[in-house]
């Protein structure tokens, strides 16, 4: 076991691959001397070279593009979109060709291609460096959807997308980059499409994924306080969502609260309800709850406190789905 | 360079001549071109009756397939008509290692790349999302995405690099594409890594109903010089100038010297798809000069004049065209329709928990509609 943080231990998942198998190329802006914005590739490109290591023209469309063409060829290309906000120029070469070459050529053709997008907001920047586009991905079939929380979940599963013969986006909870954990470097990982019991409780399932997992266990944690006992569940994957650990979890809680940074509209929350409702109906003790970001664009810095959820926010819905006064009845108490 | 993976120059750019390379004219004369008649003077009487015959050959698929469609059998066509010179000429310049990402009106090519023709009409009839492996011929199943497959091509060619191979990718696209972003980058990436790929634009003078002064001002072969990529620009309607062209870019590509911009200059003769209607645009004055320089006509007459297009060779040619078209009608109309089930195959290579259950719930459906009495 070794401590390093999230953005480490991602390095330490690319190294491996890129050891394991030389089929296996990194491609992106500022990934090769700078080791990418966030230095996630720190030292990559001179350990394996400026052939593996690529640094690419500032075109994300192009980026994705070649990937496909190197997939034909058998390479596994991973690619670094620098920031959310900046991948929405390669859509069409990732909803109308990624995703669908495997279904288009019969299955002739597969793109084991994995995207990594730093992704959410909470760090004080500019416009186009907070986003959660998780949503149009996930809807997207012929697409994989993930995202880690821990250190350990970060290196186990770039090795496994990367590994996979599907197409995996992998999105980065960019706040938690710094965060420390232990990490089993020979771990033997759960499966890329399961989700993980967090924490364990009695009463309510907070579901939560990526950057906010952090903030969903400290919500649990504060809630012992008024004697609420919380299930955390991290879904690690977004497409497909394992829902029958939801599924589990909610039968068991009577209560559900799903929690995004992305808006609410339309959101991965509102499936996550839609099924929660549908499986777990006679279960369920109160309809679920979303905690969302807001159906606005993502806010100046200053703001985002307000659009990101955070553990009042979670905690109020919380008090929603057990029927305790909260923002909605008002104090009605006094 | 950058990569790591050449230490040569980048290719000069030189301007273009905006007249097109041309090894016959529309009268079926050859011509003499210091720079170009090296690069098909090994083609025999035998290779160019044989060339003759791939385009008489594709232009009869091709309006049968028309034909087909004007008959319920197909839901869309795309012709080619008046592209064949363009497309057998550059294809059968090809080596079966190379690999080709095309658009979608490229049936010379997949003809001569080894498609089947009821293959080429999978798609068009809705039988199935491609109508052949891209592996078995080399040619990736075509993208109807404008550009997209540009960086496809790009991209493969990449990987040639990187195997150490003497492959080539060549992309197809047409004039409309050229304003695509993605045609733009995978320029630039082809540029900056001088990987061994050719863009191949047919300018068939329209994209849809736009005529191809909405794409640009200057000849499409003008842009590529300005990416640092030699540019061509080819009489696309003389077979023998695009496959000089071809084999010039391909021997450039085979030696490390990168990519090239090829512009084949030529003409839609028919409408975009059988879905459109040319009468609301077209300018009829401008259809006609085009029709005077028939890509198979000329190649007729040049085969004509030298002694080579025998009374026995028409026939010959006459008789396989008519075998093709009988074979691909009969073939065409026997494509049977998919299993509803298959439509979840192939989604995902490897197993998807969420799609396995809603295809177990579709089954479900499907056996409790078709056993159902109410």
């Amino acid at each position: 076991m070794t401590q390093m943080t999230l953005a480490k231990a991602i390095g330490a998942g690319l190294r491996r691959a890129l050891t394991d198998d030389d089929h296996v190329l990194l491609m992106g802006e500022d990934i090769g001397e700078l080791g990418g914005v966030f230095r996630v590739t720190d030292g990559l490109k001179h350990e394996f070279g400026a052939e593996r290591v690529v640094d690419t023209p500032l075109a994300e469309s192009g980026i994705v593009g070649t990937a496909i063409g190197l997939a034909f060829r058998g390479y596994r290309a991973v690619c670094e979109i620098q920031f959310d906000g900046f991948i929405y120029p390669a859509f069409d070469q990732i909803v109308a060709q990624v995703a669908k070459l495997h279904a288009r050529t019969n299955g002739a053709v597969t793109v084991p291609l994995t995207l990594r997008v730093p992704y959410g907001g909470a760090i004080g920047s500019v416009e186009h460096h907070s986003e959660s586009p998780e949503a149009y991905f996930a809807h997207t079939a012929g697409l994989r959807v993930v995202t880690p929380s821990t250190p350990q979940d970060a290196y186990s599963m770039i090795r496994m997308a990367i590994a996979s013969n599907d197409p995996v986006i992998y999105f980065e909870p960019k706040r938690r980059y710094w965060s420390k954990g232990e990490v089993d470097l020979e771990e033997v990982p759960l499966p890329l499409d399961k989700a993980r019991v967090a924490r364990e409780g009695t009463d309510v399932t907070l579901i939560a994924y990526g950057p906010l997992v952090a903030t969903a266990l400290d919500a649990a944690e504060a809630a012992t306080d008024e004697g609420i006992s919380i299930e955390v569940i991290d879904l690690r994957s977004l497409a497909p969502i394992d829902f029958d650990t939801v599924e589990d979890s909610v039968n068991k809680t009577g209560r559900a609260v799903i929690v995004h940074e992305a808006a609410q509209f339309g959101g991965l929350g509102a499936e996550i309800a839609a099924v929660i409702t549908d499986r777990c109906f006679y279960s369920l003790e109160a309809p679920p709850q979303r905690v969302t970001g807001l159906n606005t664009p993502y806010p100046p810095a200053k703001l985002e406190e307000h659009f990101v959820p955070d553990l009042d926010r979670m905690l109020d819905a919380v008090d929603r789905v057990m029927g305790r006064e909260n923002s909605l009845t008002g104090w009605t108490a006094r | 360079m950058r990569t790591g993976l050449s230490e040569k120059t980048q290719p000069t750019a030189s301007a273009i001549d905006d007249e097109p390379v041309q090894l016959l004219t529309p009268e079926g004369v050859r011509t003499e071109s210091v720079e170009y008649d090296t690069w098909v003077e090994d083609l025999t009487g035998d290779d160019l009756i044989a060339i003759y015959q791939d385009m008489v050959v594709v232009r009869r698929f091709d309006n049968e397939a028309t034909a087909l469609q004007r008959q319920g059998q197909l839901g869309l066509w795309p012709p080619s008509l008046g592209q064949e010179a363009a497309q057998i000429g550059s294809a059968r310049a090809l080596r079966k290692d190379d690999f080709v990402f095309t658009s979608y009106r490229e049936h010379g090519v997949a003809y001569v790349r080894g498609v089947q023709l009821e293959d080429m009409t999978r798609v068009w009839r809705g039988t199935a999302n491609s109508g052949w492996d891209p592996f078995t011929v080399n040619m990736a199943t075509p993208a109807v995405i404008i550009g997209a497959q540009t960086l496809h091509a790009t991209g493969y060619a990449m990987g040639v690099q990187r195997d150490g191979a003497d492959s080539v990718a060549v992309a197809y696209f047409g004039d409309g594409a050229t304003s695509q972003g993605d045609v733009n980058e995978a320029m630039i990436f082809a540029a900056s890594f001088k990987a061994p790929v050719i863009f191949f634009c047919q300018n068939n003078q329209w994209a849809i109903s736009e005529p191809v002064g909405v794409q640009t001002v200057r000849p499409i072969a003008d842009r590529a010089p300005g990416f640092g990529i030699p540019s061509i620009r080819v009489d696309g309607n003389d077979v023998l100038a695009v496959m000089a062209a071809m084999r010039v870019a391909l021997e450039r590509a085979r030696t490390g010297g990168g990519a090239t911009f090829i512009e084949a200059v030529t003409y839609r003769m028919g409408p975009h798809t059988t879905s459109d209607d040319p009468s609301r645009y077209e300018d009829l004055g401008e259809r006609e000069e085009w029709a005077a320089k028939d890509p198979i006509q000329r190649l007729e007459r040049y085969l004509d004049d030298q002694g080579i297009l025998t009374d026995d060779v028409r026939t010959a040619v006459k008789a396989a065209e008519d075998d093709a078209a009988k074979r691909f009608r009969a073939a065409c109309i026997a494509l049977e329709d998919p299993e509803p089930m298959t439509i979840f195959d192939n989604v995902y290579a490897e197993p998807h928990s969420g799609l396995e259950r809603q295809k177990r719930e579709y089954a479900a459906y499907l056996s409790y509609i078709e056993g159902g009495t109410r």
